[in-house]
């Protein structure tokens, strides 16, 4: 896949459009993980924008975002940081292959303590 | 025998660099009918108009077509130069090759065979063209301006400058609208009151100004020059002739429970009250909903107590009728409704507040005598952080797609003048872009950076929660690539500005278009830009669009120059493309009556000849030509085919159509 292809599949797994954003950083701003990602979500729209996709490739936020979605419901113009994230996440993660986790590996490591958010989030990481 | 003259304009390289102009020219010569055809330049230039004068002379020419600009454009100047030369000027047509045609193509040899149908088309309309004579309709010297903010009261006071006489409807009990309710303005930091309030008084003295406030325009009839409105003078229960300000009824009213409105809700008056000081006229007004006696019958205190006799709670709404030629809209504006905008907590947390709330917080006259004290528990706050874009430039449900244009300068008001009156304070602005074009704008923006140390964040808010009495501010820091939080006592949200709802009622009255954010259209963006499409309906203040002051004014001055202009006219020209019933096909079902909207039809009984000595009495439409406005509405209605629009024949408009489809 070239790199032209690759920005143009993770936009489109996205389901954004990162040229919409208005770089006003409310996503940024909302952000419950913000201490744990190496890139922020405005940076994820950004570096889609301007097609810097290795460093998103690369980074460690795609499996510290909560995907809780929040950025998403903030974004005053209808942006999803939070998509982009997810769709760099799949792209490494069908990059790898193999199948991470399935739903019947779920319920014995269910802890009453976890958010249904967080194993939302985790099947969504971690299952192709 | 038609003689018809063809004139092909380049419009420099608009149309002539999509449009091979030489071949239109070329092919129409072989019309039947067309005597002349000619491409110039620049039709609408002196030597242009020369051109299609000297044809008209030399070919005797009974017709001209123009392939051209929009007719919106150049038709009237066409018009006049083919007058100039003894034709008709309603013999003229233009086929619009620009806008339908050179702009919207990009292949050359289309927009040319499109070009050439076109000038065809408006060739098979000339040759049914008529000669037509404008009439006249006389001119009442009287405005109407709706709405009695700063918008209103200048514009009426410019129109009565020049001699006019003017009627202000305000639906408040005072005229001064939201400008009343602000401190200080930018960004000369002079107070709202002391430049508003003379103009207020200017008004009341005026013997051209009739201000009637706590009333509404209820139906607009008519057109420019001649509109007929009724308005609605809703009970005041207060004799304004009697009242005269004294307040002691103010003072006696049990009921104080009523929220302050000019005060943003953030403090009670009594039932019966004066908005505040400086109202005009000073005249009270007993608030129904929560007077004792008009709701329960008991009380009459007021009445008791006043010196005049002023108070009568048996006062109903009354209907007067006037009548205008010209109307100003200059409604104004309200700040969005942000309850849905959780992020921020305005409905939970009494320290989030809105901009305008802070004016009033601040202001001598406001509930807390202009010292600040934070709402909760009437403490100074020490840290006070602003949000700006709260419901501005946002595309989701709860906010507006537009800037709102004044936020970013008040923001640095208000940021300045709380760090002049409290300099202990700390003041953040979080702010997506600092937007101050205007003269003394950008300096006055710097001044609050430099001069007064605000902490300008570039950034959004992403949340603001309370945490043990404090206002957690979460926010980006996008410079500094963090999220801060900063603790704050007070959190103001400078909030989106949305047209007054009620516009959209005059929009209708009026027949005045309003764009998807209600705010109203003008004719043109730029070379109209206080006129309504609707002819003698002038737009001034935000109901056109986010503005401060300044630009109010002069939008409300610009207003007034061109009321003035109407109303300086003893007669107007009217447009001779008027519908015509055609009394033989008429079968008197009045239903071209019932949907004329500018009630210019009416029936006669009227007497016809049957042949024989006989004679037939039928009742048969009557178009008032001076109230038709040539909307066209009437004729595709009538059953019977007996209405037309003169210059816009049924006739006309199929000869075009079928030259279209002529292959």
């Amino acid at each position: 896949m070239t790199k032209q292809n690759q920005i143009e599949n993770i936009t489109r797994l996205s389901g954004t459009d990162p040229k919409k954003c208005m770089k006003c950083g409310k996503c940024s701003g909302r952000c419950p993980a913000y201490k744990d990602m190496d890139i922020k979500p405005h940076q994820f729209v950004m570096y889609l924008e301007k097609g810097k996709i290795e460093k998103l490739l690369a980074s460690k936020a795609i499996w510290n975002c909560l995907s809780c979605m929040e950025c998403v419901e903030r974004c005053p113009r209808g942006v999803a940081p939070a998509g982009v994230v997810e769709a760099v996440r799949d792209t490494v993660k069908r990059a790898i292959g193999g199948n991470g986790i399935k739903a019947e590996d779920i319920p014995p490591i269910v802890d009453e303590f976890i958010p249904q958010q967080l194993l939302v989030s985790a099947y969504r990481k971690y299952n192709k | 025998m038609q003689r018809i003259g063809v004139f092909i304009c380049w419009c420099g390289s608009n149309i002539a660099a999509t449009v091979d102009v030489e071949r239109v020219s070329e092919a129409i010569k072989s019309e039947p009918g067309v005597v002349f055809s000619a491409n110039y330049q620049y039709m609408c230039s002196e030597n242009g108009q020369q051109l299609l004068r000297n044809a008209i002379k030399e070919y005797h020419l009974t017709g001209v077509v123009v392939g051209s600009c929009s007719p919106r454009m150049h038709e009237a100047t066409f018009r006049k130069a083919a007058e100039a030369e003894g034709l008709n000027p309603y013999m003229v047509e233009i086929a619009n090759i620009r806008e339908h045609c050179s702009w919207i193509h990009k292949d050359r040899e289309e927009a040319t065979e499109k070009a050439i149908i076109l000038v065809r088309t408006a060739i098979a309309k000339v040759k049914l063209n008529a000669p037509l004579t404008a009439g006249e309709s006389p001119v009442t010297k009287r405005a109407l301006v709706i709405g009695g903010g700063i918008a209103g009261i200048q514009a009426a006071l410019d129109i009565a400058e020049a001699g006019f006489e003017v009627d202000i409807v305000e639906k408040n009990p005072t005229i001064g609208g939201r400008m009343a309710q602000l401190d200080k303005t930018f960004p000369t930091l002079d107070c709202a009151a002391c430049i508003l309030t003379p103009k207020m008084v200017d008004c009341a003295q005026s013997d051209k100004i009739d201000i009637l406030t706590y009333s509404e325009v209820e139906d607009v009839k008519g057109f420019v020059g001649n509109f007929k409105v009724k308005i609605r003078r809703k009970a005041r229960f207060v004799d304004e002739t009697k009242c005269t300000g004294c307040k002691i009824c103010m003072d006696n009213c049990p009921s104080k429970k009523g929220l302050n409105e000019f005060n943003m809700n953030l403090n009670n008056r009594p039932a019966i009250y004066i908005p505040f000081a400086q109202a005009i006229p000073n005249v009270a007004v007993i608030d129904p909903e929560q007077c004792l006696k008009l709701k329960s019958g008991k009380c009459g205190l007021c009445q008791k107590k006043c010196g005049v006799g002023a108070i009568d709670y048996t006062m109903t709404d009354k209907i007067i009728e006037r009548e205008y030629g010209a109307i100003v809209v200059a409604t104004g504006f309200r700040p969005i409704n942000i309850d849905k905008f959780n992020e921020y907590g305005y409905s939970e947390n009494k320290d989030v507040i809105t901009s305008l709330e802070l004016e009033r917080l601040m202001n001598a006259a406001g509930p807390t005598n202009g010292v600040l004290l934070r709402p909760s528990d009437n403490t100074h706050p020490k840290v006070i952080t602003f949000i700006q874009c709260v419901g501005s430039r946002d595309l989701t449900d709860c906010g507006k797609p537009y800037c709102s244009k004044i936020c970013c300068m008040y923001t640095a008001k208000h940021a300045m003048l709380i760090r002049e009156k409290y300099p202990d304070t700390e003041v953040h602005v979080f702010y997506i872009d600092v937007r101050c074009p205007g003269k003394n704008y950008d300096e006055f923006y710097r001044r609050a950076c430099e001069q007064y140390g605000v902490d300008y964040i570039k950034g959004m808010v992403g949340k603001v929660y309370n945490q043990n009495g404090k206002l957690m501010v979460q926010g980006s820091n996008l410079i500094e690539n963090e999220q801060v939080t900063i603790p704050s006592d007070l959190v103001v949200l400078a909030t989106a500005i949305e047209p007054e709802p009620s516009v959209r009622k005059i929009a209708t009255l009026l027949t005045a278009s309003i764009d998807t954010n209600n705010f109203l259209t003008e004719a043109h963006p730029k070379l109209k830009p206080v006129e309504s499409p609707t002819a003698g309906v002038y737009l001034a203040g935000v109901c056109q669009g986010p503005k401060d002051i300044p630009e109010t004014v002069s939008q409300a001055s610009a207003c007034a120059a061109k009321v003035i202009g109407l109303l300086v006219k003893d007669s107007l020209k009217t447009n001779p493309c008027v519908a015509q019933s055609d009394e033989s096909m008429c079968n008197g079902c009045s239903q071209c009556a019932n949907v004329c909207a500018y009630g210019a039809i009416t029936y006669i009984d009227k007497e016809f000849r049957l042949g024989g000595g006989k004679t037939e009495t039928r009742r048969v439409a009557y178009v008032n030509p001076a109230v038709c406005q040539g909307c066209g509405a009437c004729t595709v209605t009538c059953p019977s085919g007996a209405m037309d629009l003169k210059g816009f024949a049924s006739k006309q408009i199929m000869s075009e159509v079928e030259e279209i489809c002529r292959k």
